[in-house]
């Protein structure tokens, strides 16, 4: 009994005391890649495909840090009660314009051409879209939030050379210009989208 | 005085449409330190008229150069690839000389290759046999990437009826084309020669951009249906893609302000 017990002790302290596994930036695409890939080319009715990319996007994606660069020097003036309500909001808005844009993608070939490591909190990982009948090769670069090596987040795509989050910020800060930049006008504009 | 008004906007739309949004860039990056610099606010200097001009010129997409672009994706590859082929070929006759008028002259060396050998055996340009030996496409220069390189700002962003996102700098890039700066312009338009007819030139603007609408029908839906302000992205996307052209960044994933980034902390 005081073996056993001993054997669960040490095991205990060892599982604790060794670090997890990191996971490599390139890794983490090629497994979204390859689970996106088996969701877009399977038979499944749109419905259960889009809840299955969200999952994907809700693990890996920085959506919440996303949401904050997005909002610009905005995200400065806002109170707890509207931090709470955009988070939400941004939360919905990203899940929705994610799937819609993957959706129509029967099965996209991603391959990884190589990574680049800008810094401890930056890793950018280079893939190409191959070309289709319909459309040409596309370059696809994806920045990985590395500050925590063991649960790498995707921050941005930037789609040859032009950066998706930074033209959501420059389309959320229009919209803030153009209304007195008055936060609730966003929401609302972010509420529209997620019903539509 | 109206013929060189039609060649202009021709010429000008022909820029725009084929800004190539989605060019590519060989995949080495680095962030450059002048980035935050380089990320100054938009100057749109008429953005209640940008809006209305905006709106006109989508509504004209939607009658008449979607539904080209979706016809002319019926034609087989072979003769979309082709198109495609010849017009970039065409377009090296003003990439060489911005080639030189950046000091790119190993590009410029690489495009008058190019040239040379898929006009002749590429028929025309048709086919793309420069690359079998090994020179590679690079990418294209006009004259408003080199006024930005040698430093000139872009100036007022505003928005043409018909012919789209512009800036200042780029229209001056424009006039340069029709000054004597474009050889296809001066050999089909400025002068008669016995060889081509002014439609020629006409044919070529319009087709490059036809083709250009055509490789990119779902991207532009795609931001249609997922833009809360379809006006702000696309003027992001344009200037974004400006910016990187004239850096000529090949070696460089601009992901621009990174001071915003460096605040985020989510984990």
């Amino acid at each position: 009994m005081f073996k056993i017990r001993q054997f669960l002790i040490i095991f205990l302290v060892l599982s604790l005391a060794t670090p997890l596994a990191s996971k490599e930036p390139t890794t983490l695409i090629a497994e979204i890649v390859n689970e996106a890939s088996v969701i877009l080319s399977s038979d499944d009715p749109v419905e259960s495909k889009i809840i299955k990319l969200n999952n994907i996007a809700e693990t890996n994606v920085d959506i919440e840090g996303i949401g904050m660069y997005t909002l610009g020097k905005y995200r400065k003036n806002l109170n707890e009660s509207q931090k709470i309500k955009y988070k939400k909001l941004f939360n919905s808005y990203f899940l929705k314009s994610f799937s819609s844009r993957l959706v129509d993608y029967s099965d996209p070939k991603i391959s990884i051409v190589s990574e680049k490591k800008i810094n401890e909190k930056y890793t950018i990982v280079n893939t190409i879209l191959e070309e289709t009948s319909k459309n040409p090769e596309i370059k696809i670069d994806w920045r990985i939030y590395t500050k925590n090596p063991e649960r790498p987040l995707i921050r941005d795509l930037i789609v040859e050379g032009l950066s998706l989050a930074r033209t959501q910020k420059e389309e959320f800060k229009s919209i803030m210009q153009n209304n007195n930049e008055d936060i609730d006008y966003l929401f609302k504009s972010l509420e529209e989208f997620i019903i539509k | 005085m109206k013929k060189i008004i039609t060649i202009f906007l021709i010429s000008v739309f022909s820029q725009i449409v084929a800004l190539n949004v989605f060019a590519g860039s060989d995949g080495t990056l680095k962030i450059k330190n002048e980035s935050k610099k380089q990320s100054a606010e938009v100057k749109d200097c008429f953005e209640k008229i940008n809006r209305g001009i905006f709106a006109f010129n989508q509504g004209l997409d939607k009658v008449f150069f979607k539904p080209i672009a979706k016809g002319y994706r019926y034609l087989p590859k072979p003769i979309r690839s082709g198109t495609s082929n010849a017009l970039n070929n065409l377009s090296n006759v003003v990439t060489i000389p911005n080639n030189i008028l950046q000091g790119q002259f190993k590009e410029a060396g690489v495009n008058t290759l190019r040239f040379s050998i898929n006009t002749t055996l590429g028929i025309a340009g048709i086919f793309d046999v420069a690359s079998y030996y090994g020179l590679n496409k690079l990418d294209k220069e006009d004259y408003g990437q080199t006024l930005g390189s040698w430093g000139m700002k872009e100036g007022c962003y505003f928005v043409l009826p018909v012919l789209g996102p512009t800036t200042v700098r780029d229209t001056l890039g424009s006039i340069v084309n029709l000054s004597g700066g474009d050889p296809w312009y001066n050999v089909t338009i400025a002068n008669n020669t016995e060889h081509f007819e002014n439609s020629d030139y006409y044919y070529s603007r319009l087709t490059t951009g036809v083709d250009f609408r055509a490789k990119n029908l779902e991207a532009f839906d795609n931001l249609e249906n997922n833009s809360l302000d379809l006006y702000a992205s696309v003027r992001s996307l344009y200037l974004q893609d400006r910016k990187r052209k004239i850096q000529n960044s090949n070696e460089t994933t601009e992901t621009m302000n990174d001071d915003d980034w460096e605040e985020i902390d989510t984990q």
